[in-house]
């Protein structure tokens, strides 16, 4: 049953998240924090920064985690080619078909409708993490760490490893006081 | 008899695509940070430039294509392109090799965290990130908002972000269905033009 719904719950990103594995973010979100109840969301916010810290694709490396976490090796299995298989087998199975409707309107309408569905997702999780953090250390060292992540990443164009570095020795220092 | 010889006379260099299929994808997944996406040009590095597997037209159909389809686009990228040049072992090859290495590295580092957690600078340490995986996923949706006015005009983005906004946040309709919907709207008019000839 428990690979069933690991199976499940990185299919239907899999499936849905257009515009590559950062877009499944907020859908993987959905299914193991809200849906299943395997995550909080701090854990969840965990997974996103090592996975943004480490390099590779970010959907597998979040599908082979929670099937870990859930299931042992046969579950980073089933998760990953959960994410992984259905969209590549369509690809290839469809291979002549898409290849003659690549560069198609209706095709291309499909993910530019869907992104703005995606950011509205990505938009709500920014908000509740933040208030998850404002809740957890305080308005101040929140709105501290936001703003300074803000400028580092967007001004400064800082690797996003030395970003959450950073924010792991302010949280360390912290407890200092 | 004729089938031997082939299957013989590959053997050799089937070995050698097959390790550099491994290497190739190998640092496209260690070297690409940032999800997928930022590893197109890793690819195309060495798909195109190194090893020659493909022209650059060919390349730039291969991501349409894969576009065209949801999913992670980096093991579609990995799957496709090991595909086309060993079949499904070299797809099978090509997706492990970007795929494994940083899924054992996130395992390491996640329970090296899970397991040190009743140490309060580590429990602080981990709040810490909470705010700038905020902010991380802030600048990933206004990316997209900005993509998709680029794309498709404001007026258009503005109505599509209410109304998911609304769908989602306000009737708790499952993503999922949210998403099907534009399936349904973008392929409507399709169908439509096909029933009416």
């Amino acid at each position: 049953m428990i690979y069933w719904h690991i199976f499940m719950a990185f299919f239907i990103p899999g499936i849905l998240g257009y515009g590559g594995g950062p877009s499944s973010i907020p859908l993987v979100q959905q299914e193991v924090v809200e849906h299943y109840g395997w995550m909080t969301n701090q854990e969840f916010s965990e997974m996103v920064a090592a996975g943004n810290a480490l390099p590779g694709p970010i959907a597998t490396k979040m599908a082979g985690f929670v099937g870990y976490d859930q299931a042992g090796i046969l579950g980073i299995i089933v998760a990953v080619f959960a994410t992984v298989a259905p969209s590549l087998i369509l690809m290839i199975a469809l291979l002549s078909v898409l290849m003659k409707y690549k560069e198609s309107p209706y095709v291309k309408n499909l993910t530019k409708y869907i992104r703005p569905i995606i950011a509205v997702l990505l938009l709500v999780m920014t908000f509740d993490f933040a208030k998850d953090a404002w809740l957890s250390i305080g308005w101040i060292s929140t709105l501290i760490i936001m703003i300074g992540a803000y400028l580092l990443l967007e001004k400064f164009k800082i690797h996003p490893a030395f970003v959450i570095c950073i924010a792991l020795i302010y949280g360390m220092v912290s407890t200092l006081f | 008899m004729k089938k031997n010889e082939v299957k013989s006379q590959n053997k050799r260099p089937n070995l050698r695509l097959h390790r550099d299929i491994a290497s190739a994808f190998f640092r496209v997944g260690m070297l690409g940070f940032g999800g997928g996406p930022s590893a197109i040009p890793l690819v195309h590095q060495e798909v195109v430039k190194k090893y020659k597997w493909m022209e650059d037209d060919e390349f730039s159909d291969v991501v349409a294509l894969a576009n065209t389809m949801p999913g992670p686009i980096g093991t579609k990228l990995a799957g496709y392109i090991g595909y086309r040049i060993a079949g499904v072992a070299g797809a099978i090859n090509a997706i492990l090799v970007s795929v494994v290495p940083t899924i054992i590295l996130m395992i390491v580092l996640l329970f090296l965290l899970q397991t040190n957690k009743d140490i309060p600078a580590v429990q602080a340490m981990a709040s810490a990130v909470v705010p700038v995986v905020a902010v991380m996923l802030g600048i990933l949706a206004l990316d997209f908002v900005k993509k998709s006015g680029e794309s498709m005009g404001w007026k258009k983005t503005l109505i599509i972000l209410l109304l998911s906004l609304i769908a989602m946040s306000l009737l708790n309709i499952h993503p999922a269905f949210v998403i099907l919907s534009v399936f349904i709207i973008v392929f409507a008019p399709l169908v439509k033009r096909r029933n009416n000839k």
